[in-house]
């Protein structure tokens, strides 16, 4: 990665943005929590100026918003310092957000792929399946994810896979829009051909079809990878202290531990930048298969 | 009517054909009372200027689309029941490889599609690249290849599947007129080797006068047949021919149907 930045010749630009996020990120920590400060010194009578109120700004225990390094020491303590099975372990419970999102991301794909096909073959649902499709991403998912847990659990059903459906119902979306334009890809030209040789359905599906369709499937696949770590996350918090990043959120809310909520936050997105990452490797190895070996710019 | 007896002989038997398309702007004749009997081994040009229904009587007989009217049999049977048969084989304007194929896999995918053995897809592919003089470019992919190769591979993957009738769509309208000479060169002597029937669209006078054994002047609004004009160089002509005046007479014959059916849309 710092390798491609260096060759790229993005290094410093990068190094430029990371550096002045950290210093307004100091500088905001100061503002925001001056209030709370302030309010202090007033009601003891001390003397104050900017020096101290920012020295004291960036180690307050209860921080509005708390400095780059207080939450770089919580990461610490929480990912470095416990071990992977402990409760306290931000790690532990990352890798409880990772399962349920790794499993609604498969099962949102499935399905995705699945009504694409529909859509595709059957002129029917070609006209009654989109619009539904597009309403069920109006409904905000917040107010969806408690109630799809409550009815889940009503029958017996805990666990993973409640919070996964949540996950895939983030999802599958992308992938529908992506593998329906996909799937309609390939030239007319090349459709022809293919009744030229009176290939069957099935034929045209695998041979034509489906490889036309996979440069669409990657991009909407790096979309619902994103969706599905925030579906896992928003799952988790209609189910309080079960575990999972979601959870911390939530704990660190109840306790007014801004600084936890901010290294859950931080951990949460690292776990999406990986997975992002991932699907873009595995779509540049797929892509350059897909074109008989040329180099290709995804 | 001895019409039915005559297209028992014949390859492409067409009388009285007409095509009409429905487009937004009300209904366009694409094609009008076309009469066309294709013997097989003969080589036979539709040229016309773009709009004339070239391409769609090609379309037509390969089964791409349906006429209105009239009649038309391929092989003596119905097209569809014709493209069923894979009685024939098309090359498009554009080669239509597949990027994530090999230059041998593009050859094989009609042979995939038939269900045969793949000693004989083998076989097949290595022969008709042969053929096509592409031999020691099998696992090249497409994108490595010129654009007058890659047409050499498409006519190569219609020849794979042993057709008595080869369609082609304008398959030298993109190439420069280097590539196209040396194209047609090698269309001539493979059409000698193979003795195939081809039905050839194109809109350059002397590719049609080159290669065909008859030039079929097209004319548009509603497409139609101008003039039928024979041109019977021997076999094993070259590129020469075209100096001499026999070929430049044809060709000058082919020019006037072409004007007449211009002349005849300005009234």
């Amino acid at each position: 990665m710092i390798d491609r930045l260096r060759r790229e010749g993005a290094f410093l630009p990068v190094l430029t943005v990371v550096a002045s996020l950290i210093v307004i990120w100091y500088a905001g920590a100061v503002y925001l929590n001056s209030t709370q400060l302030i309010d202090r010194y007033q009601k003891q009578d001390i003397n104050w100026d900017l020096g101290r109120l920012a020295t004291d700004a960036w180690r307050m225990e209860r921080p509005v918003l708390p400095s780059p390094h207080q939450v770089a020491i919580e990461l610490k303590k929480t990912v470095l310092d416990k071990r992977v099975t402990s409760k306290r372990s931000l790690l532990y419970h990352a890798g409880i957000t990772l399962s349920s999102s790794l499993l609604g991301f498969v099962l949102g794909t499935l399905l995705g792929v699945a009504l694409a096909i529909g859509i595709v073959y059957v002129t029917t649902l070609d006209r009654s399946l989109m619009p539904w499709i597009i309403a069920s991403q109006t409904v905000p998912i917040l107010a969806l994810a408690p109630m799809i847990i409550v009815v889940l659990g009503s029958v017996g059903i805990t666990g993973l896979f409640p919070k996964s459906v949540i996950s895939m119902y983030l999802c599958f979306f992308p992938v529908v829009v992506g593998m329906v334009k996909g799937l309609r890809s390939p030239e007319p030209i090349l459709i022809d051909q293919m009744n030229t040789y009176s290939a069957s359905p099935t034929q045209v599906f695998f041979r034509l079809r489906l490889p036309s369709s996979i440069p669409f499937l990657f991009a909407s696949l790096k979309v619902a990878i994103a969706l599905s770590v925030v579906g896992a996350i928003v799952a988790e918090l209609p189910t309080g202290g079960q575990g999972g990043l979601g959870a911390r959120l939530l704990t660190g809310s109840y306790y007014g531990q801004i600084t936890m909520i901010w290294a859950a936050l931080i951990v949460a997105s690292v776990v999406s930048a990986l997975l992002v990452t991932a699907i873009g490797r595995a779509e540049r190895i797929a892509l350059r298969r897909l074109n008989g070996g040329q180099a290709v710019t995804a | 009517m001895n019409q039915p007896a005559q297209s028992d002989s014949s390859v492409v038997h067409i009388s009285d054909l007409s095509l009409e398309f429905s487009t937004d702007d009300g209904p366009v004749q694409a094609l009008a009372g076309i009469d066309l009997d294709i013997a097989p081994g003969e080589f036979v040009s539709l040229i016309g200027p773009s709009g004339c229904g070239k391409t769609t009587l090609l379309r037509v007989i390969a089964d791409l689309e349906t006429h209105s009217s009239g009649e038309i049999l391929v092989n003596g049977i119905s097209p569809s029941e014709a493209r069923q048969n894979r009685a024939y084989g098309y090359v498009f304007q554009a080669p239509a490889l597949y990027p994530w194929r090999t230059v041998r896999r593009n050859v094989m995918l009609p042979l995939e599609i038939m269900g045969i053995a793949r000693a004989e897809r083998e076989a097949r592919s290595a022969r008709y690249l042969e053929l096509v003089n592409l031999t020691g470019f099998e696992n090249k992919y497409p994108w490595q290849l010129s654009g007058g190769m890659q047409q050499r591979v498409s006519i190569a993957r219609a020849l794979s599947v042993e057709p008595e009738l080869l369609l082609m769509d304008e398959p030298f309208g993109a190439l420069d007129e280097i590539t196209r000479d040396h194209l047609n060169q090698q269309l001539l002597e493979l059409w000698r080797k193979t003795e195939k029937t081809v039905v050839f669209v194109t809109h350059s006078i002397p590719e049609a006068v080159f290669l065909s054994t008859r030039v079929i002047v097209m004319s548009p609004r509603p497409g139609q047949v101008m003039d039928v004009i024979p041109c019977n160089f021997s076999k094993d002509r070259t590129l020469d021919i075209r100096e001499t005046p026999e070929f430049l007479e044809i060709a000058h014959r082919v020019r006037e149907g072409l004007k007449a059916g211009h002349s005849y849309d300005d009234d």
